[in-house]
């Protein structure tokens, strides 16, 4: 069942509840593009499809949880949103989506805009929130980014899963009776044992990458301007 | 980075099916699942009718059942949630087989498998006879944003590098005593992602900076050449498929 919230697969909600998400989803993502076209710069444009094609891959490799056959993926909303920003961070995420709807039958296309609402734009907003929140409020040191990055990761993860709950309760196919609740606790602690592997792997890459190259995290690039002594070679620079 | 970026489900081909363009196969299949979802589950018929449609295309795009079963498998994990309805489900009560089910979790796990396998058909249809550098062309043709896109061209471009690249380091771990299956393991291949991210982007950030220097403005060339865009008979033919889907679907939701 853990995997259901990532991936809603055609018929679990209906029809009127799919299509009003996917009013709304196109709508934000709309609003994404528009924001994005800003953010898309030399450096970013490679990074985002670096991020995009990251995301998926990981996708794809499925990590256990525990040792009992209960498994699970990134979602990556807290990832793209360090990287690359909130609005080009999205964008990444749903073209994921899109892609392993439209070619690997992952996640239905009829319920494209709920999976885009929980896993692009709910995970994506809820990261960057704790992350600008987070990133002002905690010291600026590695550690303070790594619990940045980890905290972000597995809220996102925990809201995403509770997206899916809101939206089975709107337009579930099936009457699970009282058992609502029940769902949402399942997916809450399934998801946040998911969100504890996303936290510590969405940390140590971030971490990884603030160290070698800072001048690609996007979290980052505000602290950067206040500290000019990180010459950033514009264009990425072939090192 | 020339011709030849196929990706793993591509069945190379040369029938009706794979010559049409990707933008009216993309359309065609979109439709058809919305069909499918907006059929009410009581209408058995109306899927088989569905499942006929997806054998025909299948048949025309040489595809055999086989191939497309044991890759359908793929949705498994994503509809076990069918399976748990008839226990969890409310309501009225069948006894089968010694189990006590719930009629309301019986119909809803038969929709979301019934639907669920359609749609993953039709994606895997899609896939089998469209390469990724299609599909992007399609997508950009459908007026598709041109970040989106572009976005789209790098994931599946650099797809292929991140996942040998993943292979690799994960063959190099175990051949060095790794054995990541439990929790407090995770370290080590959280560690080798950092790395792996960092090789990817170095490369990747290589890669469009030859491209920006010849040329490249976001779009791909064959975009805006415009070339083999779909003609008026082309739309024509591939709408069969989604039409007759269509009508399934109307024809469902008089009769029930």
């Amino acid at each position: 069942m853990q995997t259901l919230a990532m991936h809603i697969s055609n018929g679990i909600i209906n029809g009127p509840v799919a299509a009003v998400f996917g009013a709304l989803a196109l709508a934000a993502l709309t609003f994404c593009v528009l924001r994005a076209r800003a953010d898309l710069d030399d450096r970013l444009a490679p990074m985002a499809g670096l991020v995009a094609a990251f995301i998926f891959a990981v996708q794809m490799l499925n990590f256990p949880i525990f040792t009992a056959g209960v498994s699970g993926h990134l979602l990556g909303g807290a990832l793209a949103a360090l990287l690359v920003g909130p609005w080009v961070g999205a964008l990444c995420v749903a073209v994921v989506l899109v892609v392993q709807a439209l070619v690997f039958g992952d996640g239905g296309v009829a319920m494209l805009g709920l999976n885009i609402t929980n896993m692009a734009l709910l995970g994506t907003a809820a990261a960057y929130l704790l992350i600008a929140l987070l990133l002002r409020v905690l010291p600026r040191t590695r550690a303070g980014l790594a619990v940045t990055a980890f905290v972000s990761a597995l809220v996102s993860v925990v809201v995403a899963s509770q997206g899916f709950v809101l939206q089975y309760a709107l337009g579930g196919t099936t009457d699970l009776g009282g058992n609502l609740a029940g769902l949402a606790g399942t997916m809450a602690v399934a998801h946040l044992l998911i969100g504890i592997g996303e936290g510590l792997i969405t940390a140590t890459t971030v971490l990884t990458v603030a160290k070698v190259r800072p001048d690609l995290v996007y979290a980052l690039r505000s602290r950067r301007a206040a500290a000019p002594a990180v010459a950033v070679p514009v264009a990425g620079g072939v090192r | 980075m020339g011709a030849g970026h196929a990706h793993v489900l591509y069945r190379a081909g040369d029938t009706p099916v794979h010559r049409l363009p990707p933008e009216v196969k993309i359309a065609a299949m979109v439709l058809f699942t919305l069909a499918v979802v907006a059929t009410p589950r009581e209408a058995f018929w109306a899927f088989g009718g569905y499942a006929l449609l997806v054998a025909v295309v299948a048949a025309l795009a040489r595809v055999g059942a086989r191939w497309l079963l044991l890759r359908a498998m793929i949705e498994l994990p994503f509809v076990l949630f069918a399976f748990a309805l008839p226990f969890l489900g409310a309501g009225e009560r069948v006894g089968l087989a010694g189990l006590q089910l719930s009629v309301d979790g019986l119909y809803g796990g038969w929709n979301i498998l019934a639907k669920g396998t359609l749609g993953v058909l039709a994606s895997l249809l899609l896939a089998a006879t469209t390469t990724t550098r299609d599909l992007i062309l399609g997508l950009d043709r459908l007026r598709c944003p041109q970040v989106l896109t572009q976005i789209a061209t790098f994931m599946l471009r650099y797809l292929d590098v991140l996942v040998a690249e993943a292979r690799r380091m994960r063959v190099a771990r175990l051949s060095r005593g790794d054995d990541p299956r439990f929790l407090w393991q995770l370290r080590g291949f959280a560690a080798g992602v950092g790395a792996l991210f960092l090789r990817a982007f170095e490369r990747g950030e290589r890669v469009y900076l030859a491209m920006l220097s010849r040329g490249y403005t976001g779009r791909m060339p064959v975009v805006w050449q415009g070339a083999g865009a779909a003609t008026a008979g082309q739309w024509a033919v591939a709408a069969v498929v989604p039409v007759v889907a269509v009508a399934i679907a109307a024809a469902a939701l008089v009769l029930t």
